[in-house]
């Protein structure tokens, strides 16, 4: 089968733009909520959460707009996996909340008790939504069972298998790794250096669970590699990968931040891309019957419904660009506590 | 216990819970325009205090309606997968461009009204609170224009049969100005201001009992008091308006609402009244022929009653009775309650009153049990259908979800959603014993 770019193939780019976009905004939010353990006095566990406390919840509007596009322009699919995820999901959604209440909640006391339990309730609830993303993703990779009219046909424990577990420890080591980097980016001092020592050891533990994610996807999921077969020069999307998570520590070294950050976005959105290739022309690809499979043709919206909302996109979408990066730009540099903070 | 049953009691249970939310911050938000906009054009450094107060007070509620909205937005593909199917293409414009326009534009601008003080200039800090209110108002046009097309549909053809048809797009301006559209819009954000300037108007009556904040207080409750007047005036004007576009479009709610029970016949208003939904009848005090002069001016016209349909396409009456008739008497008391204290103010006797204070303290309750309860009435009239005369809510529901995942869930959003009230409250209130103290002069600098 040839890519064509049709309404339907930019609307499935447009909606893995939304969920890239939430993937590397939210992503570094959820990391720095898995590494948070990890430091141990109060100051920086404040720093922690000031350096995410004004971008997290706008950074979540991408996850409301990703499931929005998603159940816009290809409800059929919207439908199966939502309720076919259902457990999945409901802990996804908990533990956003969770991690939501527990950063509100743990400034407004000083006891050491009260601060450590919002402290592991926003910890764990951000790798719990991390590796539940995870999951979901692996199982859309490998496949979940559909019947004869697409509905999901599985059960809430059948999401766990070796496959989606890994991908969903491969999820929480790349958020941290990206998480670790924002850190990085917003504070100074014995904080900033000591979260740079971090950095090579997130790295580390991320290119450990890639490798094998790769290894374990090329030898178990043929399909999901047709397309790179087909069209050998996409092998350079993995390519750029490589290269943008082996510059992070290059750029860490020389002290160039902001490039190391921007290098983990870069290799977020080409790890996004590669799962999208993959996945084309599969929304939801039905394991064991593929003929059951739901893809961006039989679960879409009309042709005109893809149309008006691509008029709609066009119009808003570089002004959304626009102004979040010149919002990003006013919030640029390091964080400071002051009375107002967290 | 069955999935449906219990899929719409979590639908209704985090609908309601989001819905305490976005009405304040859109009512709010107007207010702050009214504050930031005087303080730019005065440089009275007390407008630029209480611009920067209600500023915090809005980013909390915002905070909770989008931790309660991403619930709502999962819960259609979750619960409601043959909903969804049905609805998508239809949905699909609105929910692009409420996505695109509405949410990023209220979130991002947010950061800057929040934290931004000291790192744009006041004129743009104005501009970003007018882009917030704009956003805001936005997300509410295009869920209405979504729900609004529920209750009657119109641009669209059903294409497929049984549980794999759905509704297709033919005309998009016919479905975003479907019949109802335009007066259970302006009725929602009429809603919402009274929502946000009764907010005001109780935490500001709140500091004038205490004798805290004075001017502060006054100020702000002057503000808000002519926005709650305006707004519950134009709202008991769109309320009529929305009456008569269910008559026309949902006889069968519009004879909910009243209990009018038979075929055709002139129509009384009740005041107040209890349905007994077995014999057909209604006890309680109404005025003969009211509702049919409300309708078309004559107090003789015959409107279509319960009777008329048949009983599988009749919505349950009496709740559907109690919740239209509590949202009139609250939106009533709300008018008589703003008008008298425009008719003090004039008098310049408005904060003399101490009982009138402490009506106002409480009066933010109103608009949201008359918000609530006017949603309720509206949504559990329309059923049996989840899509008026298409699709029936027990058609809707998603086959592949069990009763005990939906129990499961349900519980857990009992219990977070606890959890966020008590935050919300812990939080307003720490926020308002704080009060609106200048920052600015005090910590030099902000994060």
């Amino acid at each position: 089968m040839n890519i064509t770019l049709d309404l339907n193939t930019i609307w499935f780019a447009l909606v893995g733009i939304l969920f890239t976009g939430y993937a590397v905004l939210d992503g570094f939010d959820l990391g720095v909520g898995a590494l948070h353990l990890f430091t141990k006095t109060d100051e920086e566990r404040r720093l922690f959460l000031n350096a995410i406390g004004p971008v997290w919840d706008g950074n979540e509007v991408w996850l409301v707009t990703g499931g929005g596009a998603l159940f816009a322009a290809f409800p059929r699919a919207y439908a199966t996996v939502f309720s076919g995820f259902y457990m999945a999901f409901m802990i996804f959604l908990f533990g956003l909340i969770f991690r939501a209440v527990a950063i509100e909640f743990r400034s407004k006391q000083p006891m050491r008790w009260w601060r450590q339990t919002w402290d592991i309730s926003f910890s764990i609830s951000s790798i719990l939504s991390s590796f539940v993303v995870g999951v979901a993703l692996g199982n859309i990779i490998w496949g979940i069972p559909l019947n004869a009219e697409q509905e999901f046909a599985g059960s809430f424990w059948g999401l766990f298998h070796p496959y989606s577990i890994l991908i969903g420890i491969t999820t929480v080591a790349l958020f941290m790794m990206h998480g670790a980097i924002y850190i990085v980016l917003k504070t100074e001092g014995e904080l900033h250096n000591k979260i740079r020592n971090w950095v090579n050891n997130t790295i580390i533990f991320f290119i450990i669970c890639y490798v094998t994610t790769t290894m374990v996807t090329l030898i178990f999921i043929p399909q999901m590699v047709q397309y790179f077969k087909q069209y050998p020069y996409l092998f350079v999307i993995p390519f750029l990968n490589m290269l943008a998570i082996a510059n992070i520590p290059r750029e860490i070294i020389h002290g160039r931040d902001f490039f190391a950050f921007l290098s983990s976005c870069a290799a977020m959105i080409a790890l996004m891309t590669i799962f999208g290739i993959g996945l084309y022309p599969n929304l939801v690809y039905s394991n064991p019957f593929p003929e059951h499979s739901l893809t961006l043709y039989n679960a879409a919206s009309s042709a005109k419904t893809l149309k008006i909302m691509l008029i709609i996109a066009i119009i808003g979408v570089p002004l959304v660009i626009s102004y979040t990066a010149s919002i990003y730009w006013i919030f640029r540099g390091k964080v400071k506590l002051d009375a107002m903070s967290y | 216990m069955d999935v449906l049953l219990l899929s719409r009691i979590q639908f209704g249970l985090t609908i309601a819970f989001h819905y305490i939310f976005p009405p304040m911050s859109i009512g709010l938000s107007i207010i702050l325009i009214i504050m930031e906009g005087a303080y730019l054009k005065t440089k009275n450094e007390l407008y630029h205090q209480m611009t920067r107060f209600w500023v915090k007070i809005f980013g909390l509620i915002f905070a909770l309606g989008v931790a309660s909205g991403i619930v709502m937005e999962f819960q259609f593909g979750t619960n409601w997968a043959t909903y969804s199917r049905f609805v998508g293409d239809v949905f699909g414009s609105a929910l692009a461009a409420e996505g695109i326009f509405a949410f990023f534009l209220e979130s991002g601008f947010l950061a800057i009204l929040l934290f931004g003080w000291n790192k744009v200039k006041p004129r743009t800090h104005f501009i970003s609170t007018i882009l917030v209110s704009f956003g805001a108002h936005f997300s509410a046009v295009w869920i209405v224009v979504a729900n609004s097309w529920q209750q009657t549909p119109a641009g669209h053809h059903i294409v497929g049969e049984g549980l794999t048809a759905r509704a297709e797009i033919v005309n998009f301006w016919q479905i975003v100005f479907n019949p109802s559209t335009i007066d259970r819009l302006s009725h929602v954000l009429c809603g919402a201001w009274q929502a946000g300037a009764f907010f005001v108007l109780s935490v500001s009556a709140y500091y004038l009992l205490k004798k805290k904040h004075i001017d502060f207080a006054q100020r702000s409750f002057k503000i808000a008091l002519v926005v709650a007047a305006i707004s519950s005036v134009l709202q008991l004007v769109s309320g009529h308006h929305s009456a008569i576009v269910v008559e026309k479009h949902q006889p069968a709610k519009l004879a909910a609402y009243e209990a009018h029970y038979p075929e055709y016949e002139a129509a009384p208003y009740h005041l107040i009244g209890w349905v007994d939904e077995k014999n057909e009848k209604v006890y309680g005090i109404s005025i003969p022929g009211l509702l049919s002069f409300l309708l078309s001016g004559d107090p003789d016209k015959q409107v279509q009653g319960l009777r008329a349909f048949p009983p599988e396409n009749r919505p349950p009456v009496n709740i559907v009775f109690q919740t239209y008739h509590g949202m009139v008497i609250i939106g009533v008391g709300l008018i008589l309650l703003s008008w008298l204290g425009l008719f003090l103010w004039r008098r310049k006797k408005l904060f003399d009153y101490k009982w009138l204070l402490w009506i106002f303290v409480l009066s933010v309750l109103g608009p949201q049990f008359a918000n609530q309860l006017g949603w309720f009435s509206a949504e559990i009239g329309r059923q049996p259908f989840i899509v008026y005369n298409l699709l029936r809510t027990s058609d809707a529901f998603s086959k592949t979800v069990s009763v005990s995942e939906v129990i499961t869930s349900l519980v857990f959003f009992g219990i977070i959603y606890v959890l966020l009230i008590a935050l919300f409250i812990y939080l307003l209130n720490d926020k308002i014993q704080h009060g609106p103290v200048n920052d600015q002069l005090k910590k030099g600098h902000l994060a």
